[in-house]
């Protein structure tokens, strides 16, 4: 996948997930809908998350979107600023993906190579069957988070609004 | 009589899942099972009614680290099948396209998973804070195949552009000469990481393993080769059943391959190293003797150091490769079907990859069996966890697993491939 070149310092948004497992798709579908919310860079990954402390080595504003399982009620939709704090424990050790999120943002901390400004919104999921669709409340959950994670990035713009 | 069992329930820095359970009774290890737990795939029932020239594309999806593997076994197999031969250029990009997964997996093995090990960290990211410049050595590597694998593959992942006969699209020289600075920067840190691990602390352990790889009349073995061990063995990739057959273990989704007359067999790095030392380019062996290895090592530790060997060698073959390339005036040649039966062996990262098809006349595939070669190192596994449990049952339980993980991960063991895996109990009695 190429890598979109920063432009004007719009954030990154980077969607987290495989849509051919169900709700695990939520990042992707989130990061497409703020493709057209937003201005804000789209990229999606699916494996291997390694790659993601390249794809935001020219940035300094990025937003994380996965989906989340089993720590709440479907379509909760948790935020975590990644640049002050670790992800929680249960958050972080059920990733599907071969080297984790959870795994690449602290090994970029380690290495000195995280963003300023990195914030994650992990959205609860239900169903992360490989195969299956995603479900009802997954979708809806996305609709809603993507129209608050644009109201975010709009107010990243703001000089006067800081995070 | 005591009994004791251990149990590691979930090996980590393994890719996939799986457990080892360790029988200990009268201080002796009884038994060593390594149980892969990951569900059956069932790629080869899958593939039965498709056409031949979507075998490339599904095999693919068995491994999101290793799908070259799988892509090239499948190919030439089919190949073999229908009578078609693929050289000059489009061979030379088969060979570039293997070097590319070749870098990605094992620097992803060698610095991420690995090397924790020997430096007494619990993962990575620990060790990242004290050696940063290791680490971004390995993540360089790591991008640098990534980049091969999109540039003749179309992506890094589950790669698409690989066909029956060919490729659906050959790049152009310049697209090529594009990668040879990423590449060379990839060898410098191929040679940092290999000086790196040379000085970490080995334990004192080989075994007399038969040692199992493709060997070629020139090349260090990607693609082609016959089927060779350090004991005498020597076979087309088509004679694969008379030599060797896969049996169901109870404790194991994987099936165990072994040889039919002896038993446990090494495949990977180390047996692809001691079979192919002279085929490597004298730079390279003198590389090999000035981090200690002899012209054969049956240390499996030191696997950590021939992965990285074939790494320096694996960026300076893509190199030669892309130097030399001289665009095909096709992507592919002509490879209609005919009713037949088609064998194949190429060297994944962790050892060769078997793959059979039969074929009708219209090209529907009648059966496919896939041996990949984690379930061909399962045996071996186990008989090094014995030895290894055997020598250490002073340790304490949590010690004794760490020795059994760090053990299984000598092997870069592919969990998901063989899923045909890890968990570890340790019973003492």
């Amino acid at each position: 996948m190429r890598r979109p070149s920063p432009q004007d310092h719009q954030p990154l948004v980077i969607g987290v997930g495989n849509p051919d497992r169900g709700d695990d798709g939520l990042g992707a579908l989130i990061a497409s809908k703020l493709a057209q919310l937003s201005n804000a860079r789209v990229i999606v990954r699916r494996a291997d998350l390694l790659v993601l402390i390249d794809d935001w080595v020219d940035d300094d504003s990025v937003v994380l979107i996965d989906a989340a399982a089993g720590s709440s009620r479907p379509g909760t939709i948790h935020r975590f600023d990644l640049a002050t704090s670790s992800l929680p424990p249960n958050l972080s050790a059920s990733s599907t993906h071969a080297f984790g999120l959870a795994e690449a943002v602290e090994l970029a901390r380690a290495l000195g190579r995280l963003p300023k400004r990195i914030i994650l919104y992990a959205v609860e999921g239900i169903d992360f069957e490989p195969g299956a669709p995603m479900t009802a409340q997954a979708a809806r959950a996305a609709d809603r988070a993507a129209r608050r994670i644009a109201a975010d990035l709009r107010s990243w713009r703001s000089p006067r609004r800081t995070h | 009589m005591t009994v004791k069992r251990l149990r590691v329930d979930l090996i980590a820095r393994v890719e996939g899942e799986g457990a080892l359970d360790l029988d200990i009774e009268d201080g002796r290890v009884r038994a060593a099972r390594l149980n892969i737990f990951e569900p059956p795939r069932l790629f080869e029932a899958l593939l039965r009614g498709r056409g031949y020239t979507e075998a490339p594309d599904i095999t693919a999806r068995i491994c999101g680290i290793c799908p070259i593997a799988y892509q090239m076994s499948s190919v030439h197999a089919i190949e073999n099948a229908i009578g078609v031969r693929v050289e000059g250029p489009l061979r030379a990009l088969r060979r570039l396209i293997y070097c590319g997964e070749w870098i990605e997996s094992h620097a992803l093995h060698v610095v991420m998973l690995h090397a924790p090990d020997f430096l007494g960290y619990p993962n990575v990211i620990e060790m990242a804070r004290d050696h940063r410049s290791a680490v971004e050595a390995g993540l360089l590597l790591k991008k640098a195949g990534n980049e091969i694998l999109r540039a003749l593959g179309g992506r890094e992942i589950h790669p698409v552009n690989v066909r029956v006969g060919g490729f659906y699209r050959a790049p152009t020289r310049s697209e090529l000469m594009s990668l040879t600075g990423c590449i060379e920067r990839a060898r410098d840190s191929a040679l940092q990481i290999l000086r790196w691990a040379s000085g970490f602390s080995f334990p004192d352990y080989e075994r007399d393993y038969e040692l199992v790889a493709l060997r070629h009349p020139h090349e260090y073995p990607l693609n082609e080769g016959r089927i060779c061990s350090s004991r005498g063995l020597d076979i087309d990739a088509a004679s694969f059943d008379s030599e060797f057959e896969e049996r169901q273990v109870e404790h194991s989704t994987a099936l165990h391959a072994v040889l039919k007359r002896r038993g446990s067999y090494l495949v990977g790095p180390l047996a692809r190293y001691g079979l192919n030392f002279e085929r490597l380019p004298p730079e390279v062996q003198s590389l090999a003797r000035e981090v200690g290895l002899a012209a054969v090592c049956r240390n499996p530790y030191q696997s950590i150091l021939v992965r990285m060997l074939e790494t320096v060698y694996a960026c300076g073959e893509a190199l030669r490769l892309i130097d030399g390339y001289d665009p095909p005036e096709a992507a592919c040649v002509a490879a209609p079907p005919r009713a037949a039966v088609g064998q194949a062996c190429t060297e994944a990262p962790r050892g060769i990859c078997h793959h059979r098809y039969e074929i009708d006349a219209g090209g529907t595939i009648l059966g496919a069996r896939i041996i990949p070669p984690t379930s061909q190192n399962q045996l071996c596994i186990e008989e090094d966890l014995r030895e290894i449990a055997s020598r250490h049952l002073s340790l304490s339980d949590d010690a004794l697993r760490d020795r059994c993980e760090q053990a299984i991960r000598n092997y870069d063991p592919c969990i998901s491939c063989s899923a045909h895996f890890l968990k570890l109990t340790v019973r003492r009695a």
